[in-house]
């Protein structure tokens, strides 16, 4: 009789078979993984850029091509392509990584935005955002933005000097400087609920700096109203200055008499001066300033001095230790 | 385990270790590396270094509190892999970044302490892939090659080093990459520190007490 436990000769599988069907599963389940490990790659690597859409600007000026004073207004590099400028920024509020800011602010709302500008002047007041956007029209701008990472920009800004609005508040003779403040509001900006910096981000200029007509109170983007990973809705610009001056979403402006404190300089005293000029003779402590990338080219090109606005604000420096005051 | 089980977990290995590598190429040919792309690339092979490096470093603790034996065949190749991302990290700077102009590249490793620290991670490991085959092994003897390999140990610390000095503010993730590098250490000296313990009873134990001087 036949023992029930026990398997005939038969019954067992060859082991050609047995070793195919293993090496078969191997085979499916080393490329699964692949597709696995690929997928989190992708995850974590994300190519496809969300589009960006805002509001066209009303009565944007383009300044003519040709002026007889070079003023600055108008770079003449060709401007860095939207999708770069709205994809690559340096935005803590909404991100430490630069390439994710773009999503991270895309629901940023700026609706009944107000501006108080106040301190020693002798008409403070609180601006509706659309009321300040009337003191003046908007110009379009074509600046060069160098990051004090070591990478640059050229940016179609539109605005209008910040002189426009300081002259309508009229300073007290002893405003010497200007104190900017941004929005605070964890709600609506996640990158504040961590501290990598001390929020509110404050910034400042000296009053002569604030008054030079370079120096753009920017509400708008290639024709369009400024996109919210780039300020919005309203933004400073200081192009011979490293990006992190151009203080964005901005909420309070403050004229005052001491020297105010700057988020980036709080952050590193030793990495981040008060005045931040672009200088390739002055390196930042940890890296070299001398050349820089240009986003969307190949290769880097050398920094200049005041990022080649040196012949409309160089005087402003005039006895200036650049060194000391970096 | 079987030689066939064997010859898939490395398979397994060297390819999923490649993955990422071969995604990067295919994203740099297709221009989708972002507005920065040879920061980006750079950051990329650099971040994937320095996780090949961990997950060379986990293998002999994973092993020996799973007891699986046979993954301590992935941790060369783990290793190797390290090396292959380090070195492209390095050669996207030298060419991409610096244009291959060896002056621009000394003197910006002279103004950036965190170059030299990730300099030596990269050079420590150059003798590490050199010695990774079997005939070294064979030539160097088991115990010099593995202590020739503690190097690894180095490479890490260098590299994570190198990761957190090079970032401007937020620091998150070089410190998770040294909170995970602490563990992997901490578990080696602790294995070690275990050890010299218990040897000096054994030698005891082992010494017939009819050899003691009188």
């Amino acid at each position: 009789m036949s023992d029930p436990n026990k398997i005939s000769e038969r019954e067992v599988t060859d082991p050609a078979v047995y070793f195919n069907r293993r090496q078969f599963l191997q085979t499916g389940l080393l490329a699964a993984s692949a597709v696995a490990t690929g997928l989190a790659y992708r995850q974590l690597n994300p190519t496809s850029t969300g589009s960006v859409t805002t509001a066209p600007l009303a009565h944007l000026v383009t300044p003519a091509a040709t002026t007889t004073v070079d003023n600055g207004f108008r770079a003449t590099e060709p401007p860095t392509s939207f999708a770069n400028i709205t994809h690559y920024n340096n935005f803590y509020e909404f991100s430490t990584d630069k390439e994710a800011v773009a999503a991270a602010s895309a629901k940023f709302d700026t609706k009944g935005w107000q501006v108080s500008v106040a301190g020693l002047v002798n008409h403070p007041r609180v601006f509706d955002l659309d009321d300040l956007l009337k003191i003046s029209p908007p110009e379009e701008r074509i600046y060069r933005m160098r990051c004090v990472e070591g990478w640059s920009m050229v940016v179609p800004w539109a605005g209008y000097s910040l002189s426009k609005l300081l002259a309508l508040v009229e300073p007290l003779g002893s405003a010497r400087y200007v104190a900017f403040e941004s929005l605070l509001d964890p709600q609506r900006m996640p990158g504040q609920r961590g501290e990598v910096l001390n929020w509110p981000y404050v910034e400042g200029l000296r009053l002569d700096e604030a008054m030079h007509p370079l120096t753009l109170l920017a509400s708008g983007l290639y024709g369009r109203a400024l996109p919210p990973q780039d300020g919005a809705p309203l933004r400073l610009v200081t192009p011979w200055k490293y990006g992190f001056k151009g203080i964005k979403s901005i909420v309070k402006i403050k004229l005052v008499a001491e020297q105010p404190r700057t988020t980036w300089n709080e952050a590193a005293p030793n990495e981040y001066g008060f005045y931040a000029n672009v200088n390739p003779e002055v390196d930042h402590p940890r890296w070299s300033q001398a050349t820089e990338q240009p986003i969307g080219k190949s290769g880097r090109q050398p920094t200049l001095l005041f990022n080649g606005y040196a012949a409309q604000v160089g005087h402003l420096y005039a006895g200036l230790d650049l060194r000391a005051n970096f | 385990m079987k030689a066939n089980d064997l010859r898939f977990a490395q398979w397994f290995v060297l390819v999923n270790a490649a993955v990422p590598g071969a995604l990067l190429a295919w994203d740099a040919a297709h221009r989708q590396l972002g507005a920065n792309p040879v920061n980006f690339a750079i950051l990329t092979t650099g971040l994937l270094a320095l996780i090949f490096l961990l997950l060379t470093l986990l293998v002999t603790p994973l092993r020996s509190l799973t007891g699986w034996n046979w993954i301590i065949f992935s941790r060369r190749t783990l290793g190797l892999y390290a090396f292959f991302y380090a070195a492209a990290h390095f050669l996207i700077f030298f060419f991409l970044d610096r244009g291959g102009n060896l002056a621009s590249t000394l003197s910006e490793m002279v103004k950036r302490n965190y170059l030299i620290v990730g300099s030596l991670g990269l050079f420590v490991m150059l003798p590490l892939a050199v010695t990774s085959t079997n005939a070294m092994i064979k030539r160097l003897g088991g115990q010099r090659w593995r202590a020739l390999h503690r190097l690894t140990y180095i490479a890490a610390i260098a590299g994570v080093i190198h990761y957190y000095m090079q970032s401007r503010k937020d620091v998150r993730q070089p410190l998770a990459f040294a909170a995970i590098l602490v563990l992997l250490l901490g578990y080696r000296l602790l294995v070690a520190a275990r050890k010299s313990q218990s040897a000096p009873v054994k030698a005891a134990a082992a010494k017939p007490s009819s050899t003691r001087p009188a």
